[in-house]
């Protein structure tokens, strides 16, 4: 690990190379938009909000998965990113079935507050209107596909934190969705052991509980930072082998 | 000569209307600045001419909607999308899993409580369009208004802004989904 400089709107900064330009910017209290990074996660960069100038480059990188390199000069709020974020929320908006209206997470989801963050009057493109499948066979939780973002924080956190790998993402492109499974009923799943964690992680409606209705559900995600502390520190492993 | 305002209710469910009255006294106020020429809360049978802002609730979502619209846009100086499904289709756009005739059956014959009968000659009711959309999928829209429905204060603030002649830029404020 050592110690990097570099400049951030302008600003002159320091941070650790082993961190994403997303954290440095953080420790600094600069805001960059987020939506498939979720503290606590591996990165995938997948849902592109966080993409950031870098001088000396044409191409667009992902703060969070981009480790900052000495001297580098980084914009993150240029007329080009502002209309690129406001693309991919149309993008998102379009491809699904968004009504908020009638929405469990309503004034709780991330997409919401980030359509919000870029100005997002209509949106330009057609709506898809795509015909998605709910899956209500589990116990405690319901998976509606049709507010689904495809950010995977359901798949990460049930492979990573929880060790049961029941989500996986199937099919490609405009059809790709997230599967219990070989694509099973949710319900039928021998690998879930009905934690949770993926109905408190998901950034939308998409994965809720059952028995909350319009607005009702706010998700709670300070969890998972206790977890990835204790195991960053081995607690359980060490409780383990003294046991 | 007062502004001519006119408000249309497409496929909708009417609450962005009734959020409209919920301006309560201040509907004293506008009534003495603005003319209502067309609303479903005022019995005008056709959609006048040299209208200066129309307001339109609902998604389109049948042909004599689509056909509405282009009448609304080419005799009003600004079109207003009135509430969220007016904007993203919302609500109305939920039956767009569907076929029609699937709805029509559902509506006509799996819940008639009489003698199920599916309309055909579409004089009663309009004809379904394939699916309910946005209303700038058809026409140009002036100004957005957000919300299952707008507030009342959003609603205000936006006439008062055209009464005064200024194009409305809504504050984030009232940006607001669902």
């Amino acid at each position: 690990m050592a110690i990097v400089t570099l400049t951030i709107n302008d600003e002159h900064l320091s941070g650790n190379d082993s961190d994403s330009i997303l954290e440095i910017a953080r420790q600094h209290k600069i805001h960059i938009p987020t939506l498939c990074h979720l503290d606590g996660l591996s990165e995938v960069g997948a849902c592109r909000l966080c993409l950031v100038e870098v001088e000396g480059s044409s191409k667009l990188v992902s703060a969070c998965a981009t480790k900052p390199v000495e001297g580098m000069v980084i914009r993150t709020t240029t007329e080009r990113l502002q209309r690129h974020r406001r693309t991919i929320i149309e993008l998102l908006a379009s491809e699904g079935n968004h009504q908020c209206a009638v929405c469990v997470v309503n004034e709780h989801c991330e997409l919401q507050n980030l359509a919000y963050e870029v100005g997002l009057q209509y949106v330009r493109v057609p709506y898809l209107y795509p015909r998605k499948e709910l899956d209500a066979s589990h116990k405690d939780f319901i998976i509606d596909r049709n507010r689904c973002i495809l950010c995977t924080r359901c798949v990460r956190v049930c492979h990573e934190v929880e060790g049961a790998h029941v989500w996986d993402i199937a099919h490609r492109g405009i059809h790709c969705e997230i599967v219990t499974g070989l694509d099973d009923p949710w319900g039928a799943s021998e690998a879930c052991t009905a934690c949770g964690k993926c109905v408190l992680v998901c950034p939308v409606g998409a994965l809720i509980e059952k028995g909350t209705t319009v607005a009702e559900m706010e998700k709670k995600r300070d969890f998972l930072k206790y977890i990835v502390t204790a195991r960053q520190k081995r607690e359980w492993i060490d409780i383990h082998e003294e046991g | 000569m007062k502004p001519r305002v006119a408000t249309v209710w497409l496929g909708g469910c009417s609450g962005c209307h009734m959020s409209f009255l919920d301006m309560d006294e201040r509907l004293i106020e506008l009534a003495d600045k603005i003319e209502l020429v067309y609303s479903p809360i005022a019995d005008v049978k056709e959609f006048p001419q040299n209208v200066d802002v129309t307001l339109v609730e609902g998604a389109v979502t049948n042909v004599e909607n689509e056909a509405f619209a282009h009448r609304i846009r080419q005799n009003s100086r600004c079109v207003i999308s009135f509430g969220d499904c007016a904007t993203t289709g919302n609500v109305t756009a939920m039956r767009n899993r569907f076929s029609t005739d699937e709805i029509m059956h559902r509506a006509y014959v799996e819940l008639a409580d009489g003698d199920p009968t599916i309309p055909s000659d579409f004089v009663t009711i309009a004809k379904l369009r394939d699916q309910a959309r946005p209303l700038h999928e058809f026409i140009k829209v002036d100004v957005f208004l957000h919300g299952c429905p707008p507030t009342a204060d959003e609603i205000w603030f936006t006439i008062n802004e055209l009464l005064q002649g200024r194009m409305p830029v809504l504050p984030n404020a009232y940006l607001r989904y669902g």
